[in-house]
């Protein structure tokens, strides 16, 4: 049971699959303009990850290794497709609000990554817990990109109005200022490791 | 189907919705190969064609095969798998016929697979031309022709990175900020000059 717990912090600090392992980054660039866009997006790869990941490694063996990364993009563009049609019939307006990128999950390297570095290796229980974790670290770092940018971009949080009379920086809410905050983070966190090493 | 429709496809998808700068697509190739100018154009050539051709395959698909059995949810599985099976034969065609080209880009090719402007591109194809379950007239050519001009914009985007970062490779940099970090900060700056071309609607 300890080891299970240990496979899933992994995910959510040490080995975060956005700003440790940088993975996966065009989909949390693009939906972080707010954060419950961020959430919705987190969610949903979060499920995927959770679902491929337990299926996968419950196939392994089934798996001829030389046709392998075609198998792993079949199971996962399954839960992709599960995800788009459940967004779409459930709410409507998030779906419009990310668009391309529900579909995109597909190709999100974390998503593959997992599959390709984790559960084609270990079991089922310990794989559902791995994509637990690596899932709620993707959705973490999407709340914490997609909070910097929604109050410096509109001085809102989740559509609330934080503080009154702050005025907004639009460029955080252009695509130009998701870039500026990912590197800014990344160097930071950068900078946090080389001071514990 | 008239000239100005592919004006405005050509300057769109160039340069306002630049696929790297302002859709984030293929962002993770874009940092990762463009360190020198060299095989960053590779890769942009690589991608070019493989988004060109996958964007027409996929517009048959969707046209003759899900739209009329109504099988239009199975688009991603259906989509992914074409992509990869086709950068799959290229792949084995390229070394077959030409060692000298697929030495040039042999090794970017299978990462074109996971690259999400390929998918992305196919995808925003037919949200954009297709209305209602129903092909646009001309909407081949468009699709074509979008493939064509995604490709252009990610030449350009890599382009400019690749020249950016040769140079800053001689600059003192704080060490927390070397390679990603300011990779993206750099990529930042870029997207704000391209914002300047959003006064350029029709």
């Amino acid at each position: 049971m300890k080891k299970l717990i240990a496979e899933f912090t992994k995910g959510l600090i040490k080995e975060n699959p956005t700003f440790i392992l940088a993975l996966g980054l065009c989909p949390t660039l693009a939906v972080s303009v707010s954060v419950s866009n961020g959430i919705g997006m987190g969610i949903a790869a979060t499920f995927v990850l959770l679902g491929s990941s337990v299926i996968i490694s419950f196939i392994k063996n089934f798996i001829p290794e030389r046709i392998r990364i075609p198998c792993y993009i079949v199971v996962i563009a399954t839960f992709v497709t599960i995800a788009e049609l459940c967004m779409k019939a459930y709410s409507p307006a998030l779906d419009r609000a990310l668009g391309i990128y529900v579909p995109l999950i597909v190709v999100n390297c974390v998503v593959l990554g997992r599959a390709e570095a984790f559960a084609c290796k270990n079991n089922v229980m310990a794989s559902l817990f791995d994509g637990l974790g690596m899932g709620v670290g993707f959705t973490l770092a999407l709340i914490l990109i997609s909070g910097i940018r929604e109050f410096l971009g509109t001085g809102r949080l989740l559509g609330h109005t934080v503080i009154n009379g702050f005025e907004p920086v639009f460029v955080f809410g252009m695509p130009s200022g998701a870039l500026l905050v990912i590197g800014l983070l990344l160097g930071f966190f950068n900078f946090l490791k080389g001071r514990k090493a | 189907m008239n000239l100005q429709e592919f004006l405005t496809i050509f300057i769109s998808a160039v340069f306002i919705y630049n696929v790297i700068l302002s859709r984030f697509l293929g962002l993770c190739s874009f940092i990762a190969i463009s360190k020198e100018t060299k095989p960053a154009l590779a890769m942009s050539f690589a991608v070019m064609f493989v988004i060109t051709m996958s964007s027409a395959i996929t517009w048959f698909i969707y046209r003759f095969l899900l739209l009329p059995f109504g099988l239009t949810y199975l688009r991603t599985i259906s989509f992914i798998l074409v992509i990869a099976t086709f950068v799959q034969l290229v792949e084995m065609v390229i070394r077959k016929t030409s060692p000298q080209l697929y030495r040039a880009f042999g090794i970017y090719l299978p990462l074109i697979t996971v690259n999400c402007a390929v998918l992305g591109v196919a995808v925003l194809n037919i949200d954009m031309f297709f209305v209602n379950g129903k092909a646009v007239a001309g909407s081949f050519y468009y699709t074509v022709f979008q493939g064509i001009c995604v490709g252009v914009g990610y030449t350009l985007a890599m382009l400019l990175m690749s020249g950016i970062r040769q140079r800053l490779e001689l600059c003192d940099v704080p060490k927390p900020f070397k390679e990603f970090p300011l990779a993206f900060i750099i990529a930042s700056i870029l997207s704000l000059s391209f914002m300047g071309f959003n006064g350029f609607k029709f």
